[in-house]
């Protein structure tokens, strides 16, 4: 397998499609042979990352390049930044709204599972500018 | 768990063409927010929910789940259907509450 990458844009408007790039990245993985708990691991880091993208952000663009050794995430948005990056990655800590909570979100537990599923990852953020979100799932099997 | 039992425990209707009575569950899931679901590691899952929206379908397939419950009479629309189909995941339907249905599910030995 060679080195693949692609691209997805992230709308911030309308929550309704939130989740579909990830689902995308599933089927692309799928269809490369990837193994599935591999791909479980790497789709549901990256479906929390996109729906923070969505509820927190105003959406934003997910690159990811999927090599025979890793999948590698990187969400960028332009967001309002995280201002205490440390706290955000508490279980249980959300800042999301009532209307978030009514549909489904909100537990305060997407950043802390993106860190669980994944080999590697890297918040950078700067308030009022957006966040940066890298994340690595190793593929090799050891 | 077959999931023909399921059914039967919990007089639900089956709302897509995924459903295969002979479908086996491992383990369930109930929950109305989504990220406590994503935390559940569990292989061939049932998920069981009040929340109703293109998310729990979103959801369950990233975790490779084979079957919604959809709870206290809670009808999903088309889209809803639409995407499971998509996942080749079974919708379900019952009147009982989340609680109860849970409850059932686990005494009669679906209880990882
Ligand atoms: N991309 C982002 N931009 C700005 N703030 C963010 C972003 N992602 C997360 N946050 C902040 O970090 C908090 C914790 O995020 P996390 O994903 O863990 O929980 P949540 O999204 O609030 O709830 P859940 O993910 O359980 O549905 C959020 O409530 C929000 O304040
Ligand atoms: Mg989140």
């Amino acid at each position: 397998m060679n080195s693949f990458k692609v691209q997805y844009t992230i709308d911030g408007e309308d929550f309704s499609v939130a989740g579909e790039a990830s689902r995308k990245l599933k089927k692309v993985l799928q269809s490369l042979g990837v193994d599935p708990q591999i791909i479980r691991k790497a789709t549901v880091a990256m479906y929390e990352g996109e729906i923070n993208m969505v509820i927190h952000a105003d959406g934003g663009v997910i690159d990811a390049e999927i090599t025979p050794e890793k999948i590698h995430l990187f969400l960028r948005d332009k967001g309002p930044g995280i201002p205490d990056i440390a706290l955000a990655m508490t279980e249980g800590f959300s800042t999301a709204s009532d209307n978030v909570r009514e549909l489904g979100f909100g537990a305060g537990m997407g950043l802390p599972n993106m860190e669980k599923y994944t080999d590697y990852m890297n918040i950078t953020t700067e308030i009022g500018v957006g966040t940066t979100i890298e994340m690595i799932v190793n593929t090799s099997l050891s | 768990m077959k999931l023909k039992k399921v059914v039967e425990l919990l007089d639900a209707n089956i709302l897509n063409d995924c459903y295969s009575q002979d479908t086996e569950v491992l383990s369930a899931c109930g929950c109305d927010l989504m990220s406590d679901v994503l935390a559940f590691v569990k292989d061939q899952a049932l998920l069981l929910t009040g929340l109703v929206n293109p998310q729990v379908v979103r959801t369950a397939e990233m975790m490779d789940m084979k079957a919604i419950v959809f709870v206290r009479g809670k009808t999903p629309g088309e889209e809803i259907i639409d995407l499971a189909n998509e996942a080749g995941i079974a919708v379900l339907s019952t009147q009982h509450p989340l609680y109860h249905s849970c409850g059932v599910l686990y005494s009669e030995g679906l209880y990882k």
